[in-house]
């Protein structure tokens, strides 16, 4: 009875951990429990999020990249550069728009490389994560860009609710969750009700498989790293948007967080097997934790470890439940005899 | 009159020619399948049948020769037409996805034929249940497949192939994992697609099985074509021999132990819960012993027991009249047990490591010379003599073991067992996917290591082969030993009527 509420990828068990977290949290410290720090742990799950959904998808395919985050600053600082070297405000849009052609590009180098030559996706894309980043610095830019453009700014300063209260400090639900609503949504579509969707999930689950029944996989793996790059620089922009600076050594060396969130959420390693709706609470888990540590006092290089060991719980647990379905298997062989 | 009248082939493949750098994997083949009919594929590892898979189903061109579909010459076959043609091939591993449900599996490659660009679960579940009643089969529809048996996997890879309009159905080796009841029902299932005017392709090493279920024969030997015919006009002696191009003797040749002497092993009350129940039996010097039973009647478990893979929870085991304990496989090597498992491929080799290499891996502690270092000269010297004494057929102990053919892999690691100087050799499945010249080879080793003194364990549901080595069988059934042959008692008929029973 309880199998069905686990969901396929354990997200049952995960939506279980978040309330208990939360409500653990909110007897220890009351300011926690509120309006503010809901809406404020969603603003601060957008960037986050978006790169899970792009990490979800390689994964899902049997692959791993570890260069979005180089991808995501890339692309967008090269976009605000691009703007304010030629004094125009293109607004938000076309901002992203042009990071999302930076991301694809770079995005396509990955997948060429990888689909192309075989070779282990970690490896290429921690090359790539250092090359994105030096040709970043070298050709680009180093300096850090205190001013944005303007429409950015206005962006960065909208709400579509705010509660202000005068006794409490104000809630505020950031704009720019819409977006980030109607992507998970498209993601989660994407993988569930499009061939290519299922496509990426059969190479995941074997891809000589895949091969023999006619997928052109090599294109596809191609398409799943241009997606990446695209979902990266969205991220990127929405980043340099909240932060309200363009900084060229900025998101790099975060990678932890979102891989984290994504495989908690119940993706695979082994690729295969992956849902939106489990990276979804996996991002949330992660930003409370992170959120409540901060509440508790607990000083940022402890927020790391507690990733850390999260991650190794997550895939412990993974581990644990596939050891345990192949002795259940076994079990039912000899009730089957 | 009947012979007379043959339909037009559907498919049809003559003088087909196909070199690998320089070695003629086929040369001059030809076959043509008749809707309606099994066409059996036979010959030894290597002699040819893969290419010709893969020239059919035009992953591999053909350097000369030519193809007929429905009478029409085609001239360049390529993977995605061949499968429009409605050729399908059912690959031994049967390329399915272990992560997507039944429903999703069977679909899927036809949604991709037709370049879909949306897809629908519900959709394919209704398409899927379709195809599944056709066949009078019952399968979970929403199961995911690594959650199935191998033969329900099967199944879905067929149920898969009927979706696509197969007219042509290629089985690589469809009988190697299933037991005598599924490989029964799989041959229902071959009739109903013979009614509906399919096709079939079966290439296997379990020859009367492919006899008595085919209707012509094409066999080829090293990539020749030696001849092809109607089923019925060969019998497993003349099929045997034009396989090898020899006379492969099937006598009952068993080694003599005494068996009035101490047995070498003793097993007593062995128990498991939820495997295996009160086992018990004894093995003497020089014997071999089979256990055989259906796939999970735990003759699997009872082996993995004895070598410390899964320990049993009581019992005792006793060799030399010394009782030793096993809960590791480090214990049961010590205690002089070598096991063979059942998927060496994954389980027992390193593919990508020489012959020597292998070889040697299980027996290192064996060879170390003064300060624990390893030996090179008495490595090299073991790995040479198992060589010889193996008749591995491979380049030099220095071949990478990917390359050799099942029969020779095999051998590699009997060879790594024997290089451990086991007292009692516990194997599971020894011929498994060997081909039957291999197999006569392997079980003639069998032979020798048993009159060299060893207690040997054949754990198969392969009753010819317990047959032609066992001294005694013991018939395993819901994890109870229920009967031990003897003598006379041993045939092929007892054994099968005895596990299903």
């Amino acid at each position: 009875m309880l199998a069905g509420l686990r969901g396929s990828n354990n997200e049952g068990v995960l939506a279980l951990v978040l309330v208990v977290i939360v409500v653990a949290i909110s007897i220890l410290n009351p300011v926690f429990f509120s309006l503010t720090t809901m809406f404020s742990i969603m603003r601060g799950s957008i960037v986050p999020l978006i790169f899970a959904l792009g990490v979800l998808i390689v994964i899902i395919s049997g692959g791993i990249d570890v260069s979005f985050a180089a991808i995501a600053i890339f692309s967008a600082y090269t976009a605000v550069k691009i703007a304010q070297d030629g004094n125009f405000d293109p607004g938000l849009i076309v901002i992203t728009l042009m990071a999302a052609c930076f991301g694809a590009l770079l995005g396509l180098v990955n997948g060429a490389v990888i689909a192309n030559f075989r070779l282990p996706t970690l490896i290429v894309t921690l090359g790539t994560q250092g090359l994105f980043r030096g040709v970043l610095i070298a050709y680009v830019g180093s300096k850090y860009i205190a001013n944005p453009p303007m429409s950015l700014d206005e962006v960065a300063k909208t709400n579509i609710i705010s509660i202000v209260n005068e006794q409490e400090r104000g809630a505020f639900l950031h704009v720019l969750v819409v977006p980030v609503i109607i992507l998970t949504i498209l993601v989660a579509w994407m993988l569930k009700r499009t061939m290519f969707g299922r496509a990426i999930f059969a190479i995941g689950g074997d891809d000589e498989a895949a091969r023999r029944a006619g997928f052109p996989v090599v294109r596809i793996q191609m398409m799943v790293y241009i997606l990446v790059g695209v979902l990266a620089a969205v991220a990127g922009v929405f980043h340099v948007t909240l932060g309200r600076n363009a900084n060229p050594q900025d998101l790099v060396g975060n990678e932890l967080d979102v891989i984290a969130a994504v495989v908690l959420g119940g993706a695979s390693v082994f690729g295969g097997r992956g849902s939106v709706l489990g990276t979804v609470l996996g991002v949330l888990l992660i930003q409370v934790i992170n959120n409540s540590l901060l509440l508790a006092g607990v000083p940022t290089a402890w927020q790391r470890a507690a990733v850390g060991v999260l991650l190794i719980v997550g895939v412990g647990i993974q581990a644990l439940s596939a050891k345990r379905k192949t002795k259940r298997s076994f079990v039912t062989a000899q009730l089957g005899a | 009159m009947a012979k007379a009248y043959r339909a037009l082939p559907v498919l049809e493949v003559k003088n087909i020619v196909k070199t690998y750098g320089g070695v003629k994997a086929l040369d001059e083949v030809s076959m043509a399948l008749t809707a309606g009919n099994v066409h059996c594929l036979a010959g030894e590892n290597g002699c040819g049948k893969s290419t010709l898979i893969k020239i059919i189903s035009g992953v591999e061109q053909p350097d000369s020769g030519s193809i007929y579909i429905d009478g029409k010459l085609q001239e360049k076959l390529s993977p995605f037409s061949s499968i429009m043609a409605g050729i399908q091939v059912i690959y031994q591993d049967f390329s399915l996805f272990p992560n997507l449900s039944v429903a999703e599996n069977i679909t899927i490659t036809s949604q991709v034929a037709i370049r879909a660009k949306l897809f629908s679960a519900s959709k394919a579940k209704i398409a899927a249940a379709t195809i599944i009643k056709e066949l009078g089969l019952t399968l979970d529809l929403s199961a995911k497949v690594e959650a199935l048996s191998v033969a329900d996997k099967q199944l879905t890879a067929i149920c898969r192939a009927l979706i696509n309009d197969a007219r042509v159905i290629v089985m690589d080796e469809p009988t190697t994992a299933l037991t005598h009841t599924e490989v029964d029902y799989l041959f229902d299932v071959v009739r109903k697609l013979r009614e509906r005017g399919v096709a079939l392709v079966f290439v296997s090493h379990k020859l009367e099985e492919s006899l008595q279920v085919s209707q012509d024969v094409t066999i080829l030997r090293n990539g020749k074509h030696i001849i092809s015919g109607i089923a019925s006009e060969f019998d497993r002696k003349s099929l045997t021999q034009y396989i090898t191009g020899r006379d492969v003797s099937e006598a009952r040749e068993i080694t003599s132990p005494v068996m009035t002497a101490k047995p070498l092993m003793e097993v007593s009350h062995l128990c498991s819960s939820g495997a295996f129940n009160d086992v018990s039996f004894t093995l003497h010097s020089g014997e071999i012993l089979g256990i055989t039973g259906l796939l999970g009647s735990g003759r699997t478990e009872i082996a993995e027991a004895l070598f410390g893979v899964r320990p049993a929870e009581s019992g005792t085991i006793e060799i030399d009249g010394q009782a030793i304990r096993v809960r590791t496989i480090r214990d049961a090597i010590k205690a002089g047990i070598g096991y063979l498992p059942e998927d060496r491929l994954t389980q027992g080799l390193f593919l990508d490591k020489s012959v020597g290499d292998n070889i040697i891996a299980g027996s290192l502690d064996k060879h170390r010379s003064a300060f624990g270092l390893l030996d090179g000269e008495g490595i090299s010297k073991t790995t040479q003599s198992m060589f010889d004494r193996l008749k591995i057929k491979a380049k030099s102990v220095s071949a990478p073991v990917r390359s050799l053919s099942g029969g020779n892999a095999q051998r590699v690691v009997l060879g790594k067992l024997l290089a451990n100087q086991p007292k009692v050799l516990i194997l599971n499945g020894p011929t498994v996917g060997v081909d039957i010249g291999s197999k006569e080879q392997i079980l003639e080793i069998l032979r020798n290591e048993a009159n060299l003194g060893r207690g040997v364990i054949v754990i198969s549901d392969d009753s010819l082969e317990l047959v032609s080595v066992c001294n005694r069988v013991l018939v395993v059934r819901q994890g109870e030993i229920v009967d031990t042959l003897t003598g006379s008692q041993i045939t092929a008929t007892n054994i099968q009527e005895m596990t299903t029973a």
